[in-house]
């Protein structure tokens, strides 16, 4: 426990963002810019049976008849999508002898992340999707899931091994029409993780997908589809950093979760995209679509987010509550610091009978930066005795900053009940100097504040992942008060 | 273990101190009085450490050390305790995980090991026993929600947990009943030994009752202005503040 918190006290003194290299690998690049093309390269590249490549060329064609949308609290400079290149992997070039191995450097890499690739050093009962720029590079304890029937491994394999799945679901929960970012990643991803959990199974370890974007210009558009069967249960957990550079940097994703009758999926989320620099220089711009449908009767989706990266976010992780009795969660913890915007929150749609969500949102937004809450609670007419009850928390550090809440709220069942409860709060000086008064340093006081402010979200996370997070949001806060 | 000289202060452009001596030796116990606004809550933020205020000269020694120069930290950990006048909460912050923090920073500064857990819990409970505090206070956050009453208590509370060298106590005793303010003294009388010292700032003579000081001091307008034994405190109590008015015109 002590030394525990000098470790975080000794990070928050020096911290810096500590993901900030960049590995010098080579590249197989296209070149600069989006047309019907690209997309055919992208899909060649990856030798997608035609079905993908049509699936593609719709979504790309949808998309030239969009807008950017202009309804966040964001402001979003103009994005020249030319400007940016849609596919780049590593290419690994030791000599490898199975298709299971990886070109040291890339392990190398994933080792400073903290995120060790080879199953033997890594964390027990926790099974990892490594993903850099458009690839994946390793998916971990592939083969002892499958023995249980579990299918996890990268998108691109899901499309040639279980095309008919993906065929299934892809697209059924966040359709390529649904908005601008949507369709554009439907267009170009390149990658993802794809996890099947068959009915009756409950997950034994902990799945997890780290993203990593390396290369320069380059956007980052994966998807990550989960199906859990009925009566089926997996916690999963999604991570994600990139270097410091003075260009902005573009990521797209889309993840959907489908959860039949009785199974529960857990999905949470660590996203430390490179925010960066003081001056607000820099940084990625993280648009993401993230929906699931509680299909089942009886099912539970639950979204965790710890946001403490990236220049702009603009994320909703929603739940459709389709079948009765389901439970739809969201916990959040958003930080922004220095010039960060972000405009997060979550959409729960009662549609059976007796579902319930929960909300809960803790804003913190210290510098300059800009930090916005927007929830909609949506209950439809047969969602008999629907239920939602959202907390939504915002704590300033200094006056420059701003918080903004932005519940939409519509109800068309009478029986429904739904609650909606907000605070804004302050670090005080007198509250640092009392911390001070009893020997807590000032950082010390601030990590009390912030952990005892969080708790509730951090809770929701994975043990091992709550830690990290704790050290990280306390880190992205470095150098705000006093 | 404390020595104050000349010390002048003031606070946007306003003098607010204007030349404090006070020494203070182990083993001893003063009383600060005086009327409201004589600057008996600044002479304690200033031992203590904050830095809203600006230093215009003087000198606070410490145990021999320069006090100014301190952080507020520093000095907490040097043994310097100030039981606030009005305490400060601090929402999500459990009373248990704020205490437990205080007291391993102040160990690990003094070279020892932190408590463990069932320590930290005893400790806890032989104190709450000491000020008859409840457990249900002490399992909220710091300070939420507690009446004026509760959060003095709490003060005493942690004094007694942390067992200061030097306590400053900033009208503690002011909006308390009779019991609560014999509590309270035990806290103080409880600590004392030759090696600690106690300032209790008050503006009644009732605390002294129960807490008899070595010394009383009558702080007025920024300065000291009378210095005596205890029973300078009951001539303050029979003849008013308008007392000492008088008489600072005859100094
Ligand atoms: N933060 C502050 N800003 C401006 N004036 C202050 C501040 N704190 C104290 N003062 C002034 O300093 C004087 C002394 O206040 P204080 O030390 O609180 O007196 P006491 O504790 O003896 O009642 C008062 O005139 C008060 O108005
Ligand atoms: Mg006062």
């Amino acid at each position: 426990m002590q030394n525990e918190q000098d470790q975080i006290l000794n990070e928050v003194t020096t911290g810096e963002y500590k993901f900030g290299f960049y590995t010098d690998i080579e590249q197989d690049s296209i070149a600069k810019g989006l047309n019907e093309d690209v997309v055919r390269m992208i899909s060649a590249k990856k030798k997608e049976p035609e079905f993908m490549l049509e699936f593609r060329l719709k979504a790309y064609r949808h998309w030239l008849t969009m807008k950017m949308p202009e309804w966040a609290h964001l402001k979003i400079p103009e994005i020249d999508y030319q400007d940016h290149i849609y596919y780049s992997a590593p290419v690994q070039r030791a000599k490898l002898n199975s298709l299971d191995e990886v070109d040291p450097e890339l392990l190398e890499t994933f080792n400073k992340l903290g995120i060790p690739l080879e199953e033997q050093k890594h964390l027990s009962g926790v099974a990892v999707d490594a993903v850099m720029d458009s690839i994946s590079v390793k998916t971990t304890f592939r083969e002892a899931l499958a023995e249980l029937g579990i299918i996890f491994c990268s998108f691109s394999e899901a499309v040639k091994e279980h095309p008919d799945l993906v065929k299934q679901y892809m697209g059924s929960v966040v359709p390529y029409t649904d908005n601008y970012f949507a369709a554009l990643n439907s267009a170009v991803f390149s990658d993802g993780s794809f996890c099947f959990i068959p009915k009756g199974v409950r997950c034994p370890m902990e799945l997890s997908t780290y993203f990593r974007i390396n290369a320069a210009n380059t956007g980052q558009f994966e998807r990550t589809l989960i199906v859990a069967e009925d009566k089926s249960y997996v916690s999963y957990l999604e991570g994600c950093t990139a270097p410091m550079r003075d260009e902005n940097q573009l990521h797209a994703a889309i993840v959907e979760i489908v959860a039949m009758e009785s199974a529960e999926v857990k999905y949470a989320t660590v996203q430390n995209w490179y925010p960066g620099n003081k001056e607000g220089k820099g940084g990625i711009y993280n648009f993401v679509t993230k929906r699931g449908i509680c299909k089942g009767d009886n099912s539970k989706i639950s979204w965790t987010q710890v946001e403490t990266g990236s220049a702009i976010t603009w994320k909703y992780p929603s739940c459709i509550l389709k079948g009765h009795n389901t439970t739809g969660e969201f916990y959040s913890v958003a930080v922004t610091n220095n010039h960060q915007q972000a405009d997060t929150g979550t959409k729960m749609i009662h549609i059976g009978k007796n579902s319930r969500s929960i909300i809960v949102s803790k804003g913190i937004s210290a510098g300059v930066s800009n930090n916005s809450y927007r929830g909609q609670v949506k209950v439809l007419r047969g969602a008999d005795n629907a239920r939602n009850f959202s907390q939504c928390d915002s704590l300033l550090l200094g006056d420059k900053c701003g918080a903004h809440t932005f519940p939409y709220i519509e109800s068309a069942n009478h029986s429904a009940i739904i609650e909606h409860e907000a605070t804004t709060s302050k670090i005080g000086e007198d509250q640092i100097f009392y911390c001070n008064q009893r020997g807590i340093s000032t950082e010390d006081a601030i990590g009390l504040i912030i952990n005892g402010y969080t708790k509730e979200v951090l809770n929701k996370l994975p043990m091992e992942f709550a830690v990290e997070a704790q050290k990280l949001l306390l880190i992205s806060l470095e150098g705000s008060v006093g | 273990m404390l020595v104050i000289k000349d010390l002048r202060v003031s606070i946007e452009g306003e003098e607010i101190l204007k030349g404090i001596n006070l020494e203070v030796n182990a083993g001893e116990v003063h009383a600060i009085m005086g009327p409201n606004g004589s600057g008996k809550s600044t002479l304690a933020a200033i031992l203590a450490g904050r830095d809203i205020y600006e230093i215009n000269s003087g000198t606070v020694l410490y145990k021999g050390e320069d006090l100014l120069d301190k952080s507020p930290e520093e000095r907490a950990k040097d043994g310097l305790f100030l039981g606030f006048q009005y305490p400060i909460e601090i929402p999500g912050v459990s009373m248990v995980n704020f205490m437990k923090t205080a007291i391993n920073e102040m160990r690990k500064h003094r070279g020892e090991e932190p408590l463990s857990a069932s320590e930290f819990l005893k400790k806890m409970r032989e104190k709450k026993d000491l000020v008859e505090i409840s457990s249900s206070l002490t399992n909220r956050s710091v300070n939420e929600g507690f009446s004026g009453g509760e959060k003095k208590k709490n003060e005493i509370f942690q004094m007694a947990m942390l067992e200061p060298q030097l306590a400053i106590l900033d009208e503690t005793d002011s909006g308390l009943d009779i019991d609560a303010l014999r509590i309270v003294a035990r806290g103080v009388n409880n600590l004392k030994s030759p090696h600690n010292a106690t300032i209790v700032i008050t503006h009644y003579q009732r605390l002294l009752e129960y807490i008899v000081p070595d010394f009383v001091h009558v702080l007025f307008n920024g300065r000291i202005v009378k210095s005596g034994g205890k029973e300078l405190a009951l001539l303050l109590e029979e003849k008013g503040y308008e007392w000492v008015r008088s008489e600072e015109v005859n100094l």
